[in-house]
Formats: structure tokens, sequence, C-alpha cells
């Protein structure tokens, strides 16, 4: 996707030969400079957005949590960033693309430790891609490597130990992202075999969830979450912050798909804006009146879920959908969200912000669109489809699994049921998000 | 001197804090509290699970009035407070044993 793209925004040059400058100031007089800086103003852009999603993650798992477990949850998702950009730079950005000859089938391969440029030229030109210079490249998919790993936390909110999901955390963004990641970005077996995720519906959203699927069963639901034989409801403090965040995610998924175009192209990006915008708008819709129909009113925290349905329902096919087609993707993700959502809880899988039904569910959703609507649609890209959700759901639940088994064997996974009940704040953090209210409820 | 008290609606503050000081009473205490007496609460719904709330919210208000006082404050809260609605709340008068101003020290009837 990188090479072909590359082809589209640099008409100037004939694809089969990259242009070469002997230096910057060669570039700089050429005739293609102003167009590459175009491109990677855009894609710098993007990868600003992207990282402003962090804000928004940090404000929606805030929101729909107890005010006793704030501090924990802001810790986590200020952490998390910073894992994602450390580890990407020490080894993910150069696991996830190794430099796999297009076509070689690779499951594996690994470019060495470190970001640096081994010449000053290239890297920094359309030599090295018509879209962005390397540390460009290497900054957009670090911000993306980050959510992956956040999507984690809110399902495993108010009882994980912070430590060992640190440690969870490090190994799922730094080894099972990025090599799951090559399998198609990076030009690995799952692009020879026509598998295709524009922004990441799979590889980001769906890896994410399958994450947070297996801590959310080792980990166990909340106490109290399901007593006799009923299902206990456990309150999101702050409605206010858990809406501000998922607007912040809206926003910030304008640069995760408009920047996966890898250029400003006009006519891609503004396709792009607007079939993700639609996703978004009519998956909160559906959500919206899935809830009042089903549960008898209407539900913010499944509306907001809905929008973030949307967005994550369209981010496989973006740049292939039709305005319409993006809709209707939306429209069925609002709809099956919320249906996931019931459904977690009905078989007692406790996830406090409906991460798995956002990020797993419509993840696979959006990836399976991909071979019903658009420009791709088919029956052979639908078996595409189910390979790279198969085969990467497979590897990713079975890692994350195997690592929040291990963790829990060896150090623990769950903080004890005292501090759970007193907060994860005063257990953790030994401090108060809010020192200066009385909390109203104790649950 | 006694404690007057008072359990009401919150929306009920305003109204009863400007009648109290028509009669004359100037100074009180309020806390923002729960509960229920025979009123009942309501079933609210989150994320497709329904739950009671019981517990309503309300405000107490605390005044430490003479014995003069006592009636003409009762009767003037009730008043105020009073919606002829289920979940109005209650008044109770509590034998106050001693008060004091701690800025200048005065004790018994000065004191409030």
């Amino acid at each position: 996707m990188l090479l072909g793209l590359t082809a589209l925004v640099s008409p100037a040059f004939a694809q089969d030969a990259a242009p070469t400058y002997e230096n910057l100031e060669a570039f700089a007089a050429s005739p293609g400079y102003a167009l590459f800086t175009a491109n990677n103003l855009w894609m710098m852009l993007c990868a600003a957005l992207v990282f402003f999603m962090h804000l928004g993650f940090a404000c929606v798992e805030t929101g729909l949590t107890r005010s006793k477990n704030t501090v924990n949850i802001l810790f986590k998702n200020t952490l998390i960033p910073c894992i994602g950009l450390l580890t990407y730079a020490l080894c993910g950005f150069n696991l996830m693309y190794p430099g796999f000859a297009e076509g070689s089938g690779s499951w594996f391969g690994f470019a060495g430790f470190g970001v640096s440029v081994s010449d000053s030229v290239a890297s920094l030109t359309d030599q090295y891609s018509g879209g962005y210079t390397y540390w460009t490249d290497f900054l957009f998919q670090a911000m993306f490597a980050a959510t992956a790993a956040t999507i984690v936390s809110g399902a495993v909110a108010e009882r994980v130990k912070l430590s060992s999901f640190l440690i969870f955390s490090v190994l799922f963004v730094s080894i099972s992202y990025p090599i799951t990641g090559s399998w198609k970005w990076g030009m690995g077996w799952l692009n020879d075999a026509g598998f295709y995720d524009f922004a990441g519906s799979t590889l980001v959203h769906s890896v994410g969830g399958w994450g947070a699927l297996a801590g959310v069963i080792i980990l166990g639901p909340r106490l109290g979450k399901y007593r006799d034989g009923r299902i206990q409801p456990i309150l999101g403090h702050s409605m206010p912050l858990a809406t501000i965040g998922v607007f912040i995610l809206w926003l910030g998924w304008f640069g995760f798909n408009g920047g996966s175009v890898l250029s400003a192209d006009p006519g891609l990006v503004s396709l792009v804006l607007v079939t993700t915008a639609l996703s978004a708008a009519a998956g909160g819709f559906a959500a919206a009146m899935t809830s009042w129909f089903v549960l008898k009113k209407p539900d913010i925290s499944m509306a907001l879920n809905g929008v973030l349905a949307g967005l994550v329902g369209i981010t496989a096919g973006a740049d292939q959908m039709a305005a319409m087609s993006a809709v209707i993707i939306g429209l069925i993700s609002g709809v099956l969200v919320v249906f996931s959502v019931l459904f977690f809880d009905k078989i007692k899988i406790d996830d406090p912000v409906g991460a798995i039904s956002v990020h797993l569910t419509c993840g696979i959703w959006g990836t399976l669109a991909v071979g019903i609507f658009g420009n791709l649609a088919g029956g052979s890209q639908i078996v595409a489809q189910l390979k790279g959700i198969l085969s990467i759901g497979v590897f990713t639940f079975i890692f994350a699994y195997v690592v929040f088994f291990a963790i829990k064997a060896i150090m623990g996974l769950r903080v004890s049921a005292e501090e759970e009940t007193e907060g994860l704040d005063i257990g953790e953090h030994g401090n108060e998000a809010y020192p200066d209210f009385t909390t109203a409820h104790n649950a | 001197m006694k404690l007057i008290i008072a359990i009401i609606k919150p929306f009920k503050l305003e109204e009863v804090k400007e009648a109290l000081a028509e009669i004359g009473v100037e100074g009180m205490t309020v806390t923002e509290v729960k509960g229920f007496g025979r009123q009942k609460g309501h079933t609210e719904i989150y994320r497709g699970s329904e739950y009671t709330v019981d517990f309503l919210p309300k405000v107490k208000i605390e005044i430490a009035v003479g014995d003069e006082l006592v009636g003409k404050t009762v009767d003037t809260i009730v008043r105020a407070a009073k919606t002829g609605k289920i979940g109005d709340g209650k008044v109770f008068v509590v034998a106050l044993d001693e008060a004091v101003r701690i800025r200048t020290d005065e004790r018994g009837d000065a004191a409030i």
C-alpha cells in the first residue's frame, strides 16, 4: 500500500526510478519539493491528531469509571503513549517494517534496534517516499502503536494491578502489535494474500480488542458486578468527560484515517474524511436509536460507544467506500455495538467502557465490510479479509492470553478485594483525583 | 435553646431561607444529604441494566434558636418547604444544652 500510493502522489516522476538528490539544497530546488512539503505537512498534522486521541481515551475511560479509580486510569493513559513511543523507537518500528520484499510471503523480520537515518538526504526527501520523510513515517506509525495498547486499559479498568498492566503493555505494544502489523502494512504474507486494512480495523482496533478480551477473561469481573444472578450496573462518574473524550477521539480520527492515505492527495483524503465522518454519525445515531428501542430509554454512553463503533467500522475501508456505503457500515456498527455490550455483560465479561464491543466486534465487522461494500467487494476479498481477521485474531489472543496468564501466576494480575473496594487511587497511588469532593456513592 | 433540624427538598432551600429571614432567623447550617421516608425511589437504567435508586437527594438545615422562637420557626419552615407531594421532608426539634460563639466566647442565648 505504501509503494502503490507513492506512485499516485508524485506524478512528476517516472514510476520506475526514485529521484535522487546530491544534497537537501538540490531537493529544495527540485520541482517535487512543494508537493512533498505539502504531503509531509499533512502527515505530521495527522500524527499530532492521532496523538491527541490519547486525551480522548483518557477522558472516555475516566468518565465511564468510578471517581475512586480516576488517578489510576489517568496514570495508565499517560504512561501508555510514553511506553508506545519509546518501544516503537526501540524496536517496534523495525519489527513492523523490516523491509520485506513484496511477494515474499514473510511472517517475521527485524531491521534492528533504534531509529536513525543512515543517509541524511534520501530519508528526508521524496526519495524515501512521495508522502513523508523517514521521521514522519516513524512518528505517524508510532502514534498508531500506542492507540492499540490503550484500548486494553479501558476493559481491565478498576481492578487490574498497575505494575502488571504496564508489563503487559510493554510486551504487547513492542512485540505483538508490530509482528501482526508487519503481516499487512509491513508487506508481509497477508498483504500478498490480498488482505486489505486501510487504517487498522484489524491491525489496530481488533488487536487491541483481542488483548482486552484476553485480559478481562483472566482478570475476572469487578467485585459486585454480577451478583444474585443479576447484572449490577456500576455507574461511570462523569458523562461530560466521557462525551468530551468521544468527540476528541472523533477529531483525532480525521488524522487516523486521513493520514492513512499516506499523502495529502486531495481526492483520496477528502473522500476518506467524508466516509469517516458519515460512518461515525451513522454509528452514533444507530446506537442511540437501538438503545432507545431495546432499552426503553436513549442511553448516552451507548450513543457515545456508537460513534466510536462507526469510526472503527469504517477504518478498514474508508478509502474504498462510497458515501452511502459508509453510512450503512456505520449504521450496522452502531446496532452491533449495543447488542455486543449487552451480550458480553450477559456472559459475564465485564468491560466497563465497552472497549471489546467497540474495537473487537466492530473491528471485525469493519474488516469484513471491505469484502461486502465498495471497490474491493467480492467473494475472494471476503476470504482474504477472513484470513487476516482469523490469523491476527489467533496470534494476538494467544499472545495476550499467555502473557496475562504468566503475569497472574508470577506476580498477580488483580488488586486485592480491599483495595478494589477502597479504590485504586488510594491503593496504587496513595492519591485522590478529587480530594475536594466527598463522594456521593461509595460503591 | 433548641436545635431545629429540617430535612427538605433541595429546590426549596432558597424559599425556606428567605422565609426564615423574614421572621428574624438569620443563621443556619446546610448539608446535602440523601434519604427516604415513605417516598419510594425510582428505577434507572445504565448500559442495559436496571437498578433502583432508593436514596433521594435532600437538604438538611440546622438552626439553633431560643425557646421563644421555636414554634414560629417550625411553622415557617413547614409552610415554606411544603409542596403537598410525597417526599416533602420532616422537621425535628432537639434540646440544645449549650451554644458558644467562637469569635467572642459568648455563651447561651447571646451566642444564637
